[in-house]
């Protein structure tokens, strides 16, 4: 059995019959016990998903109707919460809290018969770009254990190279779903702002970021798109896609695009081999038929500055609930007072979280709100006319998804601002609410995957995914040798 | 000078559910944490909800009270930990970034007296801490969430009162005007909060929290005037501080928090988005809104001549007041305005008295027409007044019952004068050389009568039998 079969394969074996969905969840179960000794992806994995697969097989047997996944085995980044599956955002903090409910994107994906197969590894609150700021241990890469698989949604982007799972959702704040994507040479996208709800996604910077699919395929992200995505009552951001079906005319190909190659994203602090397959995308795109032009977002400069003054002042915020009185760890109350309880529980937080929560309350806190708060959302709004103003040239964008290769875990842990300015290809789109896709497009000479980032403007994801598509349609890559 | 400032924190009572779920607003006969939800509990990967129905409440308070409503409103988070704030931090609104809030810049007229409102903002009520025992000797303290995220307006004033009794007639009026409006029930426990702050003079600023009931308020105030004018006199600077009003011992009690000095580190909040406020709906609403205490006391003062004192307490008490637009007309309206006022709301001044007054618009309309033509005494009428309020019976029985028939004919009156004159020559010789002393003459006449008399036949015919005696 392939287990590296897409979610269109998967869906239309089980479907004729030749796949049972039981054999396939247990296969997928005996993988993840095979290969988590190597690359950590899980922290959680969900044993009644035999049990749900044995009733869906009775279902398709008999014939009852069936949602649109037909058991396609999902891994969830462990920042969404699953009812009745602990949620703990790779947190002590969190360690034992187990949602009363569904976040929307899980009852959307349960409601077609998805079957959750566990929860996965991300940094701590989603907050880091390597997945090594998880209190249960950092996940790896599947390319090379030695080496960092992007992050924070480390364990989405893992699970599903690594071919423990179909598909994965993950959550994307300032890349975190394209930066795994990216390293694990997967596909990973990051929504428009309110194209998904965010309800039951736990918040880390609630006004920028988005919950996104990864997949091995471009048809896979947009079959997910389909469930996950439109207006949601529980969530009063999210926005009304007209039912779009992001699947249909997937393959209507680029030729006519305009593509802006984004000229900041392709410059100094660049790696060779990153550089070199940026430019060969870019021919690849212009042989299909694209028109590529360069295009300069002088603002990007200060992105990296303005989405981390926002995102800590959000977290902040965000994450001063965690003061362990409803739920959290085991961690008794007796002998404290309220504010000494709550420092010493609130020290639980790790590293790169704490650092975060202090930068965010003190971006916030009275007399220099103006200084940086105020000017980090200037920077966002200027960010945000360039882009409209790129828009009204071209059709998509297009970078290099990360400006370096994966590199080996603990390397830069003690570098964080080294590590928050590899994230300057990712951060616009968040800061601009727009959609971005990362695609994997080729392998470094050392071994290491590259992925290409097209992005388009607000709501287009149709056109985004079709151009994905293409990229997809002219890329060879290695399989996974795990 | 006093400078007092309030901050008026008013449940929308009148509403369904909580500001931003589901959840009910009327938590008050509920068991502990048994109406709340995933959203007004704060669990992690919970959104807020916004009820437009709030937004709507609130624009209709801001319209009462004479607010600008800006083009857009917002919300933001203001952060601090508490145990009864499930988020440790809550959902408000905020102008310092520009007018951001349902309502800024409003005013309202009491007793002649402008109070400008700075501004009214929507926001959600924390949970409900419960101490066993005192809140500082307390070992246990037990969190109840059933009031987290219960829509409320902050209302705050400009320091714009100068007396105790101006607060007083203001929270009335303003407890009136929510209830008239239909956003609050004013007297449910809890449902209209009041904090005040005080300055006397060059004096620190001082804010007394924790006044329970809106109708305490005025007594903390006036401890609070004591304790600061004794401690000018003696020369010892009043300290800024947040004070608590201490409702067993009636004195305010310094709270030694540091809350003056606290960074609330406001943030937008952007799981709301910003809502375009739609001008028709204002308009709508403007129109819809009923008359306004400030109005209908205008309107008392110009088309029925009643005096502004006498319109202002009339107008400002929403019972009173319907009481009197339907049993007035044209020519009775001052007289029934006089019953109201000097005589009823004396029988009745509560809520529960009111509700037990047995009195109909017709009784009252009866009683003006009766002192108007001359039929009733207004003294007899007083009498009158305080047997229906307990029977509710017509006016016509009650004054058959109690003989309070109007003596005015000249020779019945004529004949209980002259017994007067026989009785106190000694009054009368004085009334000849001091015609300020003739009232006693008239006292005597309705003490026989008892009060049937006319007073104003009396007087005229005593003047004239004293000019003619020698």
């Amino acid at each position: 059995m392939n287990l590296g079969i897409s979610a269109k394969e998967f869906i239309s074996q089980v479907r004729e019959g030749s796949l049972s969905v039981e054999e396939f969840v247990a296969k997928t179960l005996d993988r993840i016990n095979q290969v988590e000794g190597k690359v950590h992806a899980f922290i959680t994995v969900d044993k009644n998903a035999i049990d749900k697969a044995k009733e869906l097989d009775k279902k398709i047997k008999s014939k009852e109707k069936v949602g649109k996944c037909f058991g396609l085995p999902i891994s969830v980044k462990d920042n969404i919460c699953t009812a009745g599956i602990r949620t703990t955002c790779a947190s002590k903090m969190l360690e034992n809290f187990v949602p009363p409910y569904d976040a929307t994107v899980i009852s959307k994906l349960k409601s077609e018969d998805a079957i959750i197969i566990g929860k996965v590894n991300l940094d701590e609150f989603a907050m880091g770009s390597t997945t090594e700021h998880s209190y249960f241990g950092p996940s790896k890469n599947p390319w090379n254990p030695e080496y960092v698989p992007g992050g924070s949604s480390g364990g989405s982007g893992v699970s599903v190279s690594a071919l423990e799972c179909i598909v994965s959702l993950g959550s994307d704040t300032g890349g975190s779903v394209r930066s795994p994507a990216s390293f694990c040479s997967v596909v990973g996208l990051k929504p428009t702002y309110g194209l998904v709800s965010r309800y039951g996604l736990v918040s880390y910077a609630n006004s920028i970021e988005q919950i996104g699919p990864i997949a091995r395929r471009v048809e896979d992200i947009a079959f997910i798109l389909n469930i996950i995505a439109g207006k949601d009552e529980h969530d009063n951001t999210t926005l009304d896609n007209k039912n779009e079906d992001y699947l249909t005319g997937l393959d209507s190909g680029i030729s006519g695009r305009r593509i802006g190659v984004i000229s900041q994203m392709i410059a100094e602090g660049i790696d060779d081999d990153v550089f070199s397959a940026t430019n060969n995308a870019i021919e690849k795109l212009q042989s299909l038929g694209a028109e590529c032009i360069p295009v300069s977002l002088d603002a990007v400069e200060y992105s990296v500055a303005a989405y981390y003054t926002i995102a800590a002042a959000e977290a902040s915020s965000n994450l001063a609930r965690y003061d362990n009185l409803r739920y959290g760890f085991d961690f008794g109350l007796e002998g404290y007072e309220f504010n000494a309880y709550v420092s010493k529980v609130r020290s639980n937080f790790g590293q790169e979280v704490t650092r975060r929560m202090l930068l965010g309350a003190f971006v916030l806190s009275a007399g220099y709100y103006g200084k940086y708060y105020l000017k980090a959302q200037k920077a966002r709004s200027m960010i945000k006319s360039q882009i409209d103003k790129a828009f009204k040239q071209v059709d998509l964008l297009i970078s290099p998804t990360m400006p370096i290769l994966p590199f080996k875990i603990g390397e830069k842990i003690n570098d964080p601002l080294k590590l928050y300015l590899s994230d300057i290809n990712t951060i616009t789109a968040n800061l601009s609410g727009i959609p971005a896709i990362s695609v994997p497009f080729a392998f470094s000479k050392s071994g290491l995957p590259i992925g290409i980032q097209l992005l388009a403007n607000s709501l287009e994801e149709k056109k985004l995914l079709q151009a994905a598509y293409a990229l997809q349609s002219i890329t060879r890559l290695p399989e996974i040798s795990i | 000078m006093t400078k007092i400032g309030l901050e008026v924190h008013c449940q929308l009572t009148k509403l369904e559910s909580k500001l931003f779920c589901k959840c009910k607003t009327n938590y008050r006969t509920l068991p502990p944490n048994s109406n709340i939800c995933t959203i007004c509990t704060g669990l992690p990967g919970s959104l807020p909800m916004l009820n437009r129905k709030a937004v709507e409440k609130a624009t209709m308070i801001s319209l009462a009270l004479n607010c600008k409503i800006p083009e857009k409103i917002s919300f933001f988070r203001k952060n601090y930990f508490y145990p009864d704030l499930p988020k440790n931090f809550q959902i408000t609104q905020y102008n310092a970034y520009g007018p951001t809030s349902i309502g800024s810049d409003g005013k309202i007229g009491i007793e002649g007296k402008e109070i400008r409102i700075r501004r009214i903002q929507l926001e959600e009520d924390p949970g409900r801490l419960i101490y066993e025992g005192s809140s500082e000797k307390t070992m246990v303290t037990l969190v109840d969430y059933n009031r987290a995220g219960t829509p409320l307006v902050e209302i705050v004033t400009e320091p714009d009162f100068e007396t105790p009794k101006q607060v007083r007639i203001f929270l009335n009026v303003l407890a009136d005007l929510v209830e008239n409006i239909g956003i609050s029930d004013p007297y449910l426990e809890g449902a209209l909060r009041v904090d005040a702050n005080i300055s006397m003079g060059e004096g620190n600023r001082v804010e007394i929290k924790n006044v329970g009931s809106f109708r305490d308020v005025e007594k903390a105030l006036h401890f609070e005037i004591t304790r600061q004018t004794s401690l000018i006199e003696r020369n010892i600077p009043v300290q800024a501080e947040t004070r608590h009003w201490d409702d067993a011992r009636r004195i305010t009690v310094s709270s030694r928090s540091k809350e003056e000095e606290q960074d609330y580190r406001y943030l937008p909040e952007a799981d709301i988005p910003i809502i375009v406020m739609n001008r028709d709906s204002i308009e709508y609403m403007k129109k819809q809104m009923p008359e306004s205490i400030v109005a209908r006391r205008e309107r008392y003062i110009q088309k029925y001549d009643i005096s502004p004192q006498v319109a202002d307490v009339l107008s400002s008490d929403r019972f009173y007041s319907d009481l009197f637009e339907k049993s007035h007309n044209e020519k009775n309206a001052k007289e029934v305005a006089n019953i109201i006022t000097t005589d009823l709301m004396g029988f009745a001044d509560t809520r529960e008295k009111k509700m037990e007054l047995k009195i109909t618009a017709q009784h009252v309309s009866d009683l003006a027409n009766s002192i108007v033509n001359n039929k009733l005494t207004r003294n007899s009428a007083k009498i009158a007044l305080q047997e229906m309020v307990k029977d509710g019976k017509p006016l016509a029985d009650v004054v058959a019952k109690l003989d309070l028939g109007h003596v005015s004919d000249m020779s019945s009156i004529e004949k209980i004068i002259d017994e007067v004159f026989q009785d106190e020559l000694q009054a009368v010789s004085e009334a000849k050389q001091n015609p300020d002393t003739i009232n006693y003459l008239v006292g005597k006449v309705m003490r026989k009568t008892k009060g049937k008399a006319d007073p104003t036949v009396t007087l005229d015919i005593i003047r004239k039998k004293l000019s003619t005696q020698e």
